[in-house]
């Protein structure tokens, strides 16, 4: 007789969970191992990937597209300019405050928009962040239309050698990406994220079974909010630059974002994380090529969208049925042994 | 007699607006796809317009009749090619489709024109004015306002009194009745990208005319027609073309208080509408 | 004996995982009627989604006059002269009465039909000619439904239960005017929920249960324990 039983895990994501611990650690030490450039490198990275996780949070489970996250990566960008030049925060206090920010702001924004829906919804977003860019626009003790830069006091507080403050650049980043990836998990593996994954998978079915899906929705929108604002925060205390075109750009951070988790795999936690190591990749070989380089992304985007809509990962997990953060349930059976 | 003038302007200047507008309605009625490249699209025809434009020496008007029949077979064939495939209940594919296109297209005008701004020459028409009422209005304003007018109102009578617009609506309605009907839905969708590519080519052509534009314009002229069409309301042709009067309108109001509000202004009027008539002004809820 | 203008061979659907008709043999000749009478679930539906192309199957399980057509889209099978009355009536909520029969003629294949004809077989959709569809009762909305098929001029007319959501007296009156729907040789498969309307126009009966044929006779011979039997799988 067979016995079944019900886990979370399998032993694919036990092993796929040591070796991110290895990783993990190997990374923590990187100012010990890696070069300036690298460390730079690898910083961008853990942004890009928190900024693709977030996104991937909104649109792959709660089924909200948004092309107007710029909005908060920018917000957040010029709250941390503000509080550290005009209320003389620490640049620390002045990220969590991004944050805080953020998520004020986006509860009436969230009000309007959630009126659209679907695709309209999406233009919407675009239509926020453009207020948000021409708002900005205005702000001349911010540097109006032309932006400002970070003074070199502020900057000087970070830490008082350059390798000091790049070593503090590259770990707040690691940092970011560990807490955003972590809190996304940690979210989705909770009740309210099975209603969500539930969501996901059938809506109509999900709101018939009770679960509010606009509050969930609502929600997610708001905490990815703030934590994309901390993270746009973050990028800018490392440019120590800011001007409404940079802060706000759809390029910058919307469409790479968007092919990152398209590429990747949309919905997955996983999916994100091989989006962004191959958008690198591919920004490393092909970058010189300008142009073409945007147009070959956007042509493979199109191609991964009609003929392998779940990107790369995606199709690993489909084809080898495995899944390296423990978020559903498996059936185990077991035969007993025999004496 | 000032504020009268400034929402005179503002009101033809909805005619364009309702111009970017009437393509990216009608392919949202007949197949529910929002094209987020629509601006480009609009983009493009300006860029194929200056190319006919220069290469023969022809107005820009003219180009018209070159353009319009470019870009609607290019409609046919993206829609049937790409665009037919990603056509579902799921949001994304066409959505994300629509933005990677986005992406080439505006890589592809830098490719060929380089980051420069742009613009057709259309010679007398473009400062020509007449007086009307005391007051002095553009001819290209005027003209413009015109064929908004003429264009939708061709759109309306195509959709509700041709076999085509027939099969557009029965399509848009029930796509499975509809190909027992004998229609090939595939087909029908093609014939519908076309006609909102010609339509989008009328817009690109007098864009052209009317300002400077470069290969990232399209993003703004996307977000110009879509609140036009949500202010107006959705599924009403006529609803849009108000939709792009208010919002030249809160333009050329927000620009008299102060230049640098006039983009805000319309973005607020927009948002306003959105906060207290979701539904649009005059919205026609369609089955 | 001529061929018969459609033939279901080992016809298989499915639905997904889910399958829906297993091996189903099925011979309608030129000029017939016949009854597929079955509880719900039988598979009726599909067997009509099958026929007219909404759904796809091997290509030659089914077959219309020699050719085999199973895998044809719907609209390849529609202008191949095969029209369906749906489930449902599903009307084009858009479009008024009239345009709704005007949608039908899109195929212009030639025939006694036009809107001239359907009008003085249901006179009362002449006077409703111009209103929304949906804007009618249940019964006209029946009507439309055939007027819409017939409109095409096929040669094949099938029926996916017409009489459901209809009152007994409307019922009757479709049912009567079925002779004059269905003369001139068109061939017709209805579909039915309630027997005796069904065999009361067909010359042959098929009984659907669970995908599979459980009774193939025609209907002069047919008793009702054989029917009973077939229609609720009792031995």
């Amino acid at each position: 007789m067979r016995q079944y039983g019900v886990s979370r895990s399998s032993s694919a994501a036990k092993v796929a969970a040591v070796l991110g611990a290895v990783i993990l650690i190997v990374l923590i030490a990187a100012p010990w191992w890696a070069g300036r450039a690298d460390m730079r490198l690898m910083g961008e990275l853990f942004l890009y990937l928190a900024l693709a996780s977030l996104w991937n949070l909104m649109a792959g489970y709660a089924g909200l597209v948004s092309v107007g996250q710029q909005a908060y990566v920018g917000f957040g960008g010029y709250i941390l300019f503000a509080l550290t030049i005009f209320g003389e925060l620490p640049p620390i206090v002045a990220i969590a405050g991004a944050g805080v920010l953020g998520a004020l702001i986006s509860i009436p924004v969230a009000t309007l928009i959630f009126r659209l829906r679907g695709a309209y919804f999406a233009i919407g977003t675009w239509v926020i962040a453009e207020v948000f860019r021409l708002t900005f626009a205005q702000v001349s003790s911010l540097g109006g239309g032309s932006g400002s830069s970070l003074p070199v006091g502020i900057v000087r507080s970070l830490a008082s050698s350059r390798s000091g403050r790049e070593s503090l650049a590259y770990w707040m980043a690691l940092g970011a990406v560990v807490v955003v990836i972590a809190s996304v998990y940690l979210f989705l593996r909770s009740r309210r994220g099975l209603a969500l994954t539930a969501i996901r998978d059938n809506e109509l079915a999900a709101g018939s079974l009770g679960i509010d899906i606009w509050r969930i929705k609502f929600v997610v929108y708001v905490v990815t909010a703030a934590l994309t604002s901390m993270i746009g925060a973050l990028i800018f205390l490392q440019k120590l630059r800011i001007s409404p075109e940079a802060a706000f750009s759809v390029n910058d951070w919307t469409a790479f974002v968007i092919f990152i988790v398209v590429i990747g795999g949309i919905g997955t936690l996983e999916g994100p994380i091989i989006g962004t190591l191959i958008f690198f990749a591919l920004r490393e070989t092909l970058a010189d090529l300008g142009t073409v380089y945007l147009m070959v992304l956007g042509a493979v985007a199109i191609v991964v969208m009609l003929k392998a809509p779940n990107g790369v990962w995606g199709y690993i997990a489909a084809r080898y049925n495995v899944q390296l953060f423990p978020l559903g349930y498996r059936v185990t059976t077991e035969v007993p042994q025999k004496d | 007699m000032d504020w009268v003038n400034t929402i005179v302007q503002g009101t033809l200047l909805g005619g364009l607006y309702a111009l970017f507008a009437a393509g990216l309605s009608l392919i949202f009625g007949v197949m529910r796809l929002v094209n987020i490249a629509h601006g480009d699209f609009i983009v493009l025809a300006a860029y194929l317009g200056l190319t006919v434009v220069m290469s023969t020496g022809i107005h820009p008007l003219l180009a018209l009749i070159l353009v319009a029949p470019t870009m609607a077979a290019i409609g046919y064939v993206l829609q049937r090619g790409i665009l037919n495939k990603t056509l579902g209940d799921d949001i994304l594919p066409p959505l994300l489709v629509t933005f990677g296109l986005s992406v080439i297209l505006q890589n592809l005008f830098l490719e060929g024109y380089s980051a420069d701004p742009q613009k057709m020459d259309a010679g007398v028409l473009e400062t020509a004015s007449v007086g009307v009422a005391g007051l002095s209005l553009g001819v290209l304003p005027l003209l413009t306002f015109a064929i908004a007018v003429a264009v939708i109102a061709g759109l309306q009578y195509m959709f509700f009194r041709t076999s085509l617009g027939r099969a557009f609506r029965a399509v848009s309605d029930n796509q499975e009745i509809a190909q027992l009907m004998g229609l090939n839905k595939r087909h029908i969708f093609g014939l519908a990208m076309a006609l909102a590519l010609a339509v989008t080519a009328v817009a690109g052509i007098l864009l052209g005319i009317r300002t400077s534009f470069d290969p990232t314009a399209g993003g703004a002229r996307l977000i110009y027609g879509f609140e036009a069409v949500i202010i107006g309301g959705l599924g009403n042709l006529w609803g849009t073309l108000a939709g792009g009067v208010i919002l030249g309108v809160a333009q050329t109001v927000g620009a008299k208080i102060d230049p640098g509000w006039q983009l805000l202004s319309g973005h607020i009027a927009f948002l306003v509408v959105l906060a207290i008539r979701p539904q649009g002004l005059f919205p026609r809820v369609s089955g | 004996m001529p061929d018969p203008i459609l033939k279901l061979t080992q016809l298989d659907a499915h639905y997904g995982d889910f399958q829906a008709l297993y091996s189903l043999d099925m011979t309608l000749s030129e000029g017939d009627v016949i009854a597929v009478i079955g509880s719900n679930g039988a598979g009726k539906s599909t067997l009509m989604r099958s026929i007219s192309g909404l759904m796809s199957n091997a290509s030659d399980q089914v077959i219309y006059r020699g050719a085999p057509i199973g895998g044809m889209r719907a609209d390849e099978v529609a202008a191949l002269g095969i029209a369906l009355v749906p489930e449902g009536r599903q009307l084009f909520p858009s479009l008024s009465v009239e345009e709704n029969l005007l949608i039908g003629r899109r195929l212009q294949r030639a025939g006694p039909w036009d809107l001239r004809k359907v009008f003085d077989l249901f006179p009362v959709l002449e006077e409703r000619r111009a209103y929304p569809s949906t804007a009618l009762s249940g019964g006209q909305q029946q009507m439309v439904a055939i007027g819409r098929a017939l409109m095409s001029n096929p040669d094949l007319i099938l029926f996916d239960e017409i009489s459901l959501g209809l009152a007994p007296v409307i019922i009757k009156s479709i049912y009567e005017a079925l002779p004059d729907i269905v003369g001139e040789g068109m061939s017709a498969v209805i579909v039915e929920q309630d027997i005796n309307k069904a065999l009361s126009v067909a010359s042959r009966v098929y009984c659907l249960m669970e995908g599979r044929v459980t009774l193939e006779s025609d209907t002069e011979t047919v008793s009702r324990n054989a029917i009973s039997a077939a229609y609720f799988g009792i031995e």
